[in-house]
């Protein structure tokens, strides 16, 4: 029987490893193709040659503009609609109950069809042109549902009693939130904010569709622009020769990523809660 | 819950607050409208003639808009994913659980975590340089309906896996001891025990990384070698509906345009199909 | 608190900074994937010229920039062809001239292949290189996507539909084609003369085939001998302003001509 045991454990730990093989593969091509091309000078130069030689400044440029579009956006959203769902509604009520099914029906709704969206919305309907304006906002109606989860969640975890306290003290509502809700929550809403960040971070077909391809300086958020997943794609699907960019590309993509997870980990101790 | 305990409702303060949470839960309950809403306008004129869409070619330019092989494409490289990725997934969490030394346990952890956070696009370009060559060398041409299987079920393993150690765990504090004490080995109580009684939430999680894996676009537009046929076998290039949008968005005028938008229409209905599956399973537990 | 309120600050500031150079005028430019990289070039030529205007350029297809420049998206549509007869409500300013041609690994013991061969090969009745007098192994025949001019000119030339294409990659761009066929020495594909020589000057692994006994070059194209050509237009719908006019005289001029050239193709007159 023992002998048994073992030996089971024993072959689902190989199976462990083999598992373990691809994302190493993955990590040894990005590294070993990637590192030779980055330093300094490819994080801040212009692109040159479609993205064969030079840099990624501007990219990187955009890459955070958008970011700050999609997060100025779906912040003030997210955390309202979900003091709301957590404040202001009764929980089996039918508003709360329609609000719910909408947030996991926006959650289920793929990225691509986000790209549709925003360029039907923000692209042709509105005339903004392929610009970082309208590629932030479609990435802040793709982020929403996940940011407002979070922020339920934070706010959620507030105990009882602080509430009871605070009726007892007949502290107004607005008191409450400014007082005592928030700088509870912050930390949870601190650790959805980066998350959300991270899953905008990771974004390219929605980008594709509606911040386009340009690889220059941003001058204005009606510029097009592309970011670093684009980027990653069109030098590895597109250019001949663009192998080694992308792969630094990636590994300067990777290292974003990394940072936005560790600090999630690190402020809300809640790794990996963006699961949809 | 939190409302059991009314606060006053003393201020105009408030009300604003008020109006504006409610204006900020509309907002994106609008979104989801605004979605359904646009996407079916944009794709109503091919909605109207169904029996065209079920065909089998897809020819743009001679009006020919069958998605039947790309929606074929679609479901089969997802529960491909599902097929490579749910007992991979299953068999390691346990081994995870009940049989790794703590230590190694913590560091495959972290290991998940770092794969979880690696953007879909670095996984589609690891497909095109790895993976893609590999199946090439063996029976080409390589980007084929398997290389989009792997990589889908790459994409899908961390989360996963984060749902199916939650689901053991919680079934595991509940019925483990009970079933030790009858004196069954650990394995037949994992396999008899832990792993029926974890199902009910296991369920909505596949059901999610389904959607999730119907969804990706950009990974599997690289990998799959996207002509539009029903695979003869696993090692056939194929074209999903999310792969198409994306790579004939850009070219795609009138009709063309329509019949993407219908393609988007029909993954939104699709996915929302699969959430509430998920939901309903989940409520019903 | 005074931190975070700087931090505040700062974005606020950042934000408004973006926003701020609206008196640039942009013109955009949409369409063929084959004259987009020269006319990133030419643009950001111009721009030193005309430090007010900024240009930018959105790789598409030819049919999606004759829509753009139609919906007003776009100033400027690029197409890699001529005009059709129910598209002359446009404006056509030719560029240059090009012409497409059959490509596959440097490493192909092939020289040249005939009309029949490629008919054969992409309607599925030959499929191994060891019936073309290369060495054995299955053919990956590469294909363009719906939309591309390069795709409509290659079935048009060919006498080929398109149902009958039976492809084992699917493409959009041309330098997703010429990436295909470098990453794979059984691949064959078609893109555009200019693309492919300015590649191989680039170092990628691809050789231009001979059509029909025609060697695939700028030159042959510019002797008028190579059978499968076209050329690259830039369309405006109307009549435009006063600086995308002068990029059209711009880019249609001799200050151009060696971008044209390295670009490896052949400058109008």
């Amino acid at each position: 029987m023992n002998r048994r045991e073992a030996w089971r454990a024993r072959a689902l730990g190989l199976l462990a490893l083999v598992l373990m093989l691809a994302p190493l593969s993955l990590l040894w091509t990005v590294f070993g193709d990637g590192i030779g091309v980055l330093d300094w000078q490819f994080l801040l130069a212009e692109p040159e040659q479609a993205g064969r030689s030079g840099g990624i400044g501007p990219i990187i440029v955009s890459t955070a503009l958008v970011l700050l579009i999609c997060m100025s956006l779906a912040v003030p959203l997210g955390l309202g609609t979900a003091l709301f769902l957590v404040e202001q509604v009764r929980p089996e009520g039918r508003l709360n109950l329609t609000l719910q099914w909408a947030l996991d029906g926006l959650g289920a709704v793929p990225s691509v069809v986000f790209g549709l969206f925003g360029y039907r919305l923000f692209v042709v309907e509105l005339g903004w042109g392929y610009s970082l304006l309208a590629g932030g906002c479609t990435l802040a109606c793709m982020v929403l549902p996940l940011f407002i989860r979070g922020c339920e969640q934070a706010l959620r975890d507030c105990p009882q009693s602080y509430r009871q306290a605070a009726a007892s003290l007949a502290i107004s509502r607005v008191g409450y939130l400014r007082r005592i809700l928030l700088p509870f929550a912050a930390p949870g809403i601190a650790a959805a904010l980066v998350l959300s960040a991270g899953r905008a971070l990771a974004e390219t077909a929605v980008l594709l569709f509606t911040a386009g391809y340009v690889m220059r300086w941003p001058e204005s958020l009606f510029d097009s622009g592309r970011t670093l997943a684009v980027h990653i794609y069109d030098l590895a699907m597109n250019v001949s020769g663009g192998s080694p960019a992308s792969a630094a590309t990636a590994l300067v993509l990777l290292g974003f990523a990394l940072v936005i997870q560790l600090l999630a980990w690190q402020i809300g101790k809640r790794p990996l809660s963006f699961a949809r | 819950m939190s409302i059991s305990t009314p606060l006053s409702l003393r201020s105009n303060l408030d009300w604003l607050l008020r109006a504006a949470s409610l204006g900020c839960a509309l907002t994106a309950a609008v979104v989801l409208l605004l979605i359904l809403l646009f996407l079916t306008q944009a794709s109503w004129p091919l909605l109207q003639q169904p029996a065209s869409l079920l065909g089998a070619s897809w020819q743009p330019a001679n009006g020919l808009f069958g998605l039947q092989a790309m929606l074929g494409a679609s479901l089969l490289s997802s529960l491909l994913a599902l097929l490579l990725a749910v007992p991979a997934g299953l068999l390691v969490s346990i081994w995870l659980i009940f049989y790794a030394p703590a230590a190694v346990a913590r560091v495959y952890g972290a290991m998940l975590g770092l794969m979880a956070s690696i953007p879909s696009v670095v996984y589609g370009l690891w497909g095109l340089v790895v993976l893609v060559p590999l199946l090439g060398a063996w029976l080409p041409p390589g980007a084929s309906l398997l290389a989009a299987g792997i990589v889908l079920a790459l994409m899908i393993l961390p989360l996963l896996m984060v749902q199916a150690d939650v689901a053991l765990r919680e079934s595991a504090r509940r019925h483990l001891p009970a079933a030790l004490c009858l004196g069954v080995s650990p394995w037949s109580a994992i396999r008899r025990v832990l792993l029926p009684a974890a199902w009910p939430r296991l369920w909505p999680a596949i059901l999610l990384q389904l959607g999730r894996a119907l969804g990706e676009t950009m990974a599997v537009l690289m990998v799959a070698g996207n002509v539009v046929q029903w695979p003869g076998s696993p090692f056939a290039p194929v074209r999903t509906l999310t792969a198409n949008i994306a790579l004939e968005m850009s070219y795609a005028t009138g009709p063309h345009l329509q019949a993407l938008y219908l393609s988007g229409w029909l993954l939104l209905v699709l996915a929302l199909l699969l959430m509430a599956l998920a939901r309903l399973y989940g409520s019903r537990t | 608190m005074i931190s975070r309120n700087l931090i505040a600050l700062a974005c606020t500031t950042l934000l408004l900074s973006a926003c701020a150079p609206q008196d640039k005028q942009t013109i955009t430019l949409s369409g063929s994937s084959t004259i987009a990289p020269l006319m990133v070039e030419i643009g950001k030529r111009f721009e030193t010229q005309h430090p007010d205007v900024r240009v930018d350029v959105q790789a598409g297809g030819t049919s999606r920039g004759i829509q753009d420049a139609r919906s007003g998206l776009a100033a400027i549509g690029m197409a890699s062809r001529s005009l059709h007869a129910d598209e002359r409500d446009l404006v056509p300013y030719t560029i240059a001239q090009d012409g497409i041609a059959m490509i596959v690994h440097a490493s192909n013991p092939l020289d040249g292949i005939s009309s029949e061969q490629v008919v054969a090969l992409y309607t599925g009745k030959l499929s191994d290189w060891s019936d073309l007098g290369g060495a054995a192994g299955q053919v990956v025949k590469v294909h363009k996507a719906e939309g591309h001019s390069t795709l409509e000119l290659f079935l048009q030339h060919f006498g080929l539909d398109n149902a009958e294409v039976h492809p084992d990659l699917v493409i959009g761009d041309n330098q997703q084609g010429i990436k295909s066929v470098a990453g794979n020495p059984l691949a064959i594909g078609y893109v555009s003369i200019g693309s492919a020589e300015y590649e191989v000057k680039l170092g990628a692994p691809i050789k231009l085939l001979a059509l029909d006994g025609q060697a695939a070059s700028t030159a042959a194209l510019l002797a008028g001998q190579y059978p499968l050509s076209r050329e690259l237009n830039l369309v405006v719908n109307g009549e435009p302003d006063a600086n995308t006019r002068a990029l059209l005289a711009f880019a249609q001029s001799s200050e151009v001509a060696d971008l044209v050239d390295q670009h490896a193709f052949i400058p109008a007159l």
